[in-house]
């Protein structure tokens, strides 16, 4: 029996899609802009957030009436709450791309310390975590859920070695490059805590289609 | 030890059958609620408890029920008396008798044998009491009781009841006539009677059953489909056809 609650829950599929693909562009500005050393790419993203920050209470809101409405049970239930979940976590991940944005502002009028080597590794990987969660979201696809949980320790493992090469190597060695060095390793910092985001949209996908709660248990998921 | 099993139990009546395979453990002073549409079996299964289907033409029952390890399917008509007493019945529409408040309650008591008239009097209020109704009818325990709230009568129902002392009550329904205000009070009831009794509530409302019970089955056509905690049932049902039953895509 098809329910004119099903219309209401495709809407806000849709509404969740559509705040992925606006976060999803920011994630990409930002690292376009590190990389080109784009100031204006980098402005647009910090002047795009209010449109996410926006999205992110109509969802919520939409979220709250419909359970509201239809005390829905079971996969409806668990489809509400996780989107309400992923909905935070998106906004926390644009939130990330502005602060790699304002670090790129940071950067962008001094020489560049060092050829970029291993944040647009990890920047490419958060990307690709990203992409991946949304589609298991959309396609309701634990297996590619779980890839995504699983590629969390990469991410974390580049952090490390951006950090460490850019303590030792340089900071240690020269503190006047801590200006320069600063908002690298921050920026490495805020690329790696996307991938912890993205990683928790991963997990509540599983929850949504299997009602399994995997967080903090990511071994069982090898 | 569950406090009822079932097993393998089926019931016809004449050549349809009702209850197929049922098997179930009901676990002691927990609430289990059953649910299901309209003609599974659930109201069915309810009566089995108590042997009420004994008194339809060509019910034939197969299998084994047992409550405290004893088997209620057999035996003649004074261990059916004795297992009356053991097991209270509230239905949906609250039914006391023509007679007083008073006289409703030493109603059972009086069949039973199991109390003498100057015990009355303490009994008559213990019951009201546990039922949160002593305070608004201690000043009218000689009133009809046809002539009380809705939500009075049915709380009247629970008193007597239980002032028998059953170990186990159950409830058909028991909130579908009374407004959303009565219908919470009487569920706080039951968190409260859980204490002393095991409570079986078969409901159509699926938040009734969410909001109450430990445990909770789901029947179709005569089959129980799924049993489990509550919260599981309602959260992450492991068959579909429940699924599709308490997110209302069934039907």
């Amino acid at each position: 029996m098809e329910r004119h609650f099903d219309e209401e829950l495709k809407d806000l599929h849709k509404d969740l899609l559509k705040m992925a693909v606006m976060v999803q562009e920011a994630i990409y500005k930002s690292i376009e802009a590190l990389k080109s050393r784009d100031k204006t790419q980098a402005q647009e993203v910090i002047a795009s957030d209010s449109k996410i920050d926006q999205m992110e209470l109509t969802i919520d809101e939409k979220c709250i009436d419909l359970i509201a409405r239809h005390q829905p049970m079971a996969g409806d239930l668990r489809f509400l709450t996780t989107s309400m979940k992923i909905n935070g976590d998106l906004e926390r991940i644009a939130d990330l791309a502005v602060d790699i944005a304002q670090r790129v502002l940071e950067l962008v009028d001094k020489p560049l310390l060092k050829p970029l080597i291993d944040i647009p590794k990890l920047s490419t990987i958060a990307q690709s975590m990203i992409k991946n969660a949304i589609d298991s979201f959309v396609n309701r696809d634990v297996e590619l859920a779980k890839k995504v949980a699983l590629s969390d320790p990469e991410a974390d493992k580049l952090r490390n070695l951006v950090q460490e090469e850019l303590i030792n190597d340089y900071m240690a060695r020269d503190p006047k490059t801590a200006d320069r060095a600063v908002p690298l390793l921050l920026i490495a910092r805020h690329l790696e805590r996307i991938c912890d985001h993205t990683t928790n949209i991963a997990e509540d996908v599983i929850y949504m289609v299997e009602g399994k709660v995997v967080k903090h248990h990511l071994e069982e998921l090898k | 030890m569950p406090k009822i099993i079932t097993n393998n139990l089926n019931l016809w009546y004449g050549s349809f059958q009702a209850l197929i395979n049922v098997n179930m453990a009901v676990q002691e002073k927990r609430i289990t609620a059953i649910i299901g549409p309209s003609g599974c079996g659930k109201s069915t299964l309810l009566r089995v408890f108590n042997r009420m289907n004994d008194l339809i033409e060509a019910v034939r029952i197969t299998g084994k029920v047992t409550i405290d390890n004893q088997d209620i399917l057999e035996g003649d008509f004074s261990r059916l008396v004795q297992l009356r007493k053991k097991i209270g019945m509230v239905f949906q529409r609250p039914n006391p008798f023509p007679l007083s408040v008073y006289e409703n309650i030493i109603f059972g008591l009086k069949v039973h044998h199991l109390a003498k008239k100057n015990d009355f009097d303490r009994l008559v209020q213990k019951a009201l009491e546990s039922v949160l109704l002593w305070d608004d009818l201690k000043e009218r325990l000689h009133t009809n009781a046809l002539r009380l709230s809705l939500e009075q009568k049915q709380r009247l129902c629970i008193a007597r009841a239980i002032a028998v002392e059953p170990d186990i009550l159950l409830m058909d329904e028991p909130c579908s006539a009374l407004d959303p205000q009565s219908t919470a009070r009487i569920e706080e009831l039951m968190r409260e009677l859980k204490n002393n009794y095991t409570i079986i509530i078969v409901t159509h409302n699926m938040q009734q059953a969410a909001r109450v019970s430990d445990e909770t089955g789901f029947m179709l056509l005569g089959e129980l489909i799924e049993f489990g905690k509550t919260e599981d049932i309602f959260t992450r049902p492991g068959d579909k056809r429940t699924e599709d039953y308490i997110t209302g895509r069934y039907g």
